[in-house]
């Protein structure tokens, strides 16, 4: 199932698909390894909702939701 | 020979660069940027080595002033050798960088860090596959333990004697021939580095296609031959996709991961309880009270207050709680009564008490020197004494509690939890255009606004750093506290006085939220930074880089006080102490100086802010101004020039207009002179005109409104209404311009 990394919830996970974005977060998002065929697992969302926590590349990394909006998963059933 | 330190964020970084340099560490700043530049010297090879230390990234991008610096200096300054440190427990993220290094024409070697957590793990590391693969050599160390230091400078030293030629992991990829090309023809113009160049062309970098635009042209249509993958022409992110695919494919060679019965470390427990969906929130806010309360409680652990602890004058126990040096003891002792302390007083009261006694025994010496030579009443002697050394005093005396403020954010800040502080606090202040980084900054400005612009330096984006130092003073500072203690005391019904201190209190969080607001609608970048940050694993701060940071600051703060503070401390000395005719010798009383002729004639500029109006104005005025030395000043002016409770002839809504226009106007001297050093040039002129402005107005609508409810309510009310309507009407008009912009760019 496709979904943006925003919609997703704690302890989904899935494989990055695509980013969708321009410039500075773009760029950043692959820096950080947000690259296609990376897994992510959601770990948890801060307590007032955003930004949200995530397990990538065997690391944690925290993103807002408005920048997980760029990222196109394929989520694991 | 020079080498660099080039690595990640929180790999460690830090604690190599100081075991390398020890005391002959120095910090200065980049050109032109605010990244902090450190340099020191290794001393145990053959030939002493200059280290550098480059900022922490993540890559060589343009995005970031740290990476812009980082790769200009490798590029430009040609180090003998790079020394890449990579975390061992985050091989994958951290060879990214190395994969780019790489491509630069320097020798390079490798200190894998953390080595023995990796292998207290159970997971093994090739490094000698990892060396092959590379062709660079890899050394395991552990900046910590300082294993294997000595061993990664030996091989590095051998490394510098040597060239090495940029190498790319992208050959294998199927951006190989399209990279080969571009670096012949870069390499045809002689470009060094012409492999990194190309790489970073072929992403259309912008600092390289300002550069060689000609070669962009020139490889366009081979570029366009790989439009049709799922990148879309995307370059960028094929690069980065090829790198990180190199990673993983020969990562699993290298890395052998033990079987673990859980996938929870201790870093994963000690967050679920820190960043708590429930509690996460209330923790915080107890931590950073227990920060204030051990820096500044008077009575710890409130044992006054809830057990009615007191402490009578038995010698020891007043040497050891700080107090017998505050006066307290000796006035007692003088009138024969015993010395009663409240409680216990907190680490920083107790530090700062001892600094007092320590500066004015000082102070007391020197009076003694002066008076046996009989020249106690001449103007050097006032100069040293009534000056210099007292006004080096009145920020002395604070200075135990800046730096205790300091040491404990640098705690919080080095074990890994002020990233979960951003987490948690993120989503409410993105509103006012900063993020969760900033909170506590500003929160330290309650205490004390030098470490509050200090710690400011977490914060990544230059515009967030600037914006935070201009807000921090708002938040009233410690030494604000009596000016408001003692108004308190003359606004009328004294009941009356809680309510005005906390309405102080309030005014500043408010007005600088609005600030926050203004200054965001009128800059003309709109782009928020991104907020993509690395949470890293929970670790044990280490002391020694805590007392490097903290020898550091200090060292900054000294210098600052030393120069600036000091030469504006003795100019306000000397404007109070002397006539226009400053030959003639000093003056016996404040009110017939040059500052009160000064006074006299700036009482008519704030005479719209209704405290300065009437013959004693300029009063008022002149100490505002001694305030600048240290903002209790304004307290010991105002009974200097016979202002105290029951001679302060001011309305309620002049001294809450005076109160106000202390709060916002510039600070005093030493957080000016922070300010200075942690913002930007052209934030920096903002942050001051910013803070004029802000105490001007704020003070002169605050008076106007109380002065029209002093006449009749209804007007006053009139007026409150009219102002409210205002600031919504502009704030809809604001909001409204941007909508308008944003379906436009839409469009």
């Amino acid at each position: 199932m496709t979904k943006m990394l925003n919609e997703m919830k704690p302890s989904e996970s899935g494989t990055v698909k695509k980013i969708i974005s321009e410039g500075k977060i773009k760029r950043r998002l692959y820096d950080m390894g947000v690259t296609p065929g990376a897994s992510i697992i959601v770990k948890k969302l801060a307590p007032l909702g955003d930004p949200i926590e995530i397990t990538i590349r065997g690391y944690e990394l925290t993103l807002r939701k408005s920048e997980a909006e760029c990222v196109e998963m394929e989520v694991n059933e | 020979m020079k080498f660099a330190l080039v690595g990640n964020p929180n790999s460690g970084k830090t604690t190599l660069f100081n075991s390398l340099t020890g005391a002959t560490a120095h910090v200065g700043n980049w050109p032109g940027v605010t990244v902090d530049k450190r340099e020191g010297t290794y001393k145990k090879l053959k030939e002493n080595i200059s280290i550098v230390d480059l900022p922490g990234i993540y890559s060589l991008s343009p995005y970031t002033p740290e990476e812009v610096v980082s790769r200009n200096f490798i590029i430009d300054e040609k180090p003998d050798c790079v020394i890449n440190i990579v975390d061992a427990t985050n091989l994958e993220r951290n060879l990214y960088l190395t994969t780019q290094l790489l491509e630069i024409d320097v020798p390079i070697i490798i200190a894998l860090n953390m080595m023995d957590s990796v292998k207290k793990s159970g997971d093994e590391i090739d490094t000698k596959e990892l060396a092959k693969n590379l062709a660079i050599p890899v050394c395991e160390i552990s900046a910590l333990k300082g294993d294997g230091i000595k061993e990664l400078m030996e091989k590095a030293y051998e490394v510098a004697q040597t060239k090495r030629a940029g190498t790319t992991v992208l050959v294998h990829s199927d951006l190989g021939n399209l990279v080969k090309v571009t670096a012949e023809k870069l390499n045809d113009k002689q470009v060094s580095s012409p492999l990194f160049h190309a790489i970073k062309l072929i992403e259309e970098d912008s600092i390289e296609v300002s550069m060689h635009q000609d070669v962009l042209t020139e490889i366009e249509p081979l570029r366009a031959t790989y439009t049709k993958n799922e990148f879309d022409g995307d370059f960028e992110g094929m690069v980065a996709d090829a790198r990180y695919k190199y990673i993983t494919m020969h990562f699993n060679k290298i890395i052998k991961k033990a079987n673990r019965n859980s996938n929870e470390t201790t870093s994963d427990k000690i967050d679920k309880v820190l960043t708590h969906k429930i509690w996460g929130i209330p923790i915080f806010i107890v931590l950073m009270f227990i920060v204030f309360h051990l820096v500044f409680s008077e009575d710890l652990l409130f044992l006054n207050s809830l057990f009615g602890l007191e402490i009578r004058n038995s010698g020891w126990i007043n040497f050891f709680t700080g107090m017998g040096y505050d006066g307290i003891l000796e006035e007692a002792i003088l009138n024969g009564e015993d010395a009663v302390l409240a409680g216990i007083p907190s680490l920083g009261v107790f530090l700062q008490s001892w600094m007092g006694w320590l500066t004015g025994s000082i102070i007391d010496l020197v009076r003694g020197w002066f008076a046996n030579g009989g020249v106690d009443e001449t103007w050097y002697a006032g100069l040293i004494c009534d000056g210099l050394l007292t006004g080096i005093d009145s920020i002395f005396s604070f200075l135990p509690q800046i730096l205790l403020l300091f040491l404990f954010i640098s705690i919080l800040e080095d074990s890994g939890y002020m990233a979960r502080v951003a987490f948690i606090m993120d989503r409410a202040f993105r509103k006012f255009g900063l993020s969760g980084k900033a909170f506590i900054p500003l929160l330290m400005g309650f205490g004390c606004s030098v470490p509050a612009m200090m710690a400011t330096k977490t914060l990544e984006d230059e515009k967030e750093r600037d914006m935070t130092i201009r807000l921090a003073p708002f938040f009233s500072c410690g030494a604000k506290a009596p000016i408001w203690a003692m108004l308190a005391t003359v606004v009328a019904g004294s009941f009356l006085g809680d309510i005005f201190v906390f309405s102080i209190y309030l005014l500043g969080i408010v007005i600088a939220i609005l600030s926050a607001l203004i200054i965001k609608a009128f800059s003309k970048k709109k782009d928020v930074p991104p907020f993509i940050m690395e949470l890293p694993a929970y670790h044990m701060p280490q002391f020694k880089n805590l007392v490097a940071h903290l020898w550091e600051k200090l060292k900054h703060f000294l210098y600052k006080a030393s120069t600036i503070i000091t030469a504006a401390i003795i100019l306000i000395w000397f404007l109070s102490n002397f006539e226009w005719a400053f030959w003639r010798g000093m003056v016996d009383d404040i009110s017939e100086s040059i500052l009160a002729d000064l006074g006299h004639v700036l009482q008519y500029v704030f005479y719209p802010l209704g405290w300065s109006m009437g013959s004693e104005g300029w009063k008022y005025t002149v100490a505002s101004i001694t305030g600048l030395i240290a903002k209790e000043d304004v307290v010991a002016t105002m009974s200097q020039l016979g202002l105290e409770e029951g001679t302060i002839a001011l309305s309620n809504a002049q001294i809450y207009a005076f109160a106000a226009y202390n709060l916002f106007t510039l600070p005093c001297f030493a957080a000016v002179a922070t300010a200075k050093g942690e913002s930007t040039k052209k934030g920096f002129l903002v942050t001051i005109l910013w803070w004029l402005l802000a105490s001007y107005v704020v003070s002169m609508v605050i008076y106007w409104i109380g002065y029209s409810f002093e006449l009749f309510w209804w007007l006053g009310l009139i007026v409150v209404i009219i102002l409210i309507s205002l600031i919504i009407g502009l704030g809809f008009i604001v909001a409204n311009k941007r909508k308008n912009k944003q379906e436009k760019r839409v469009a």
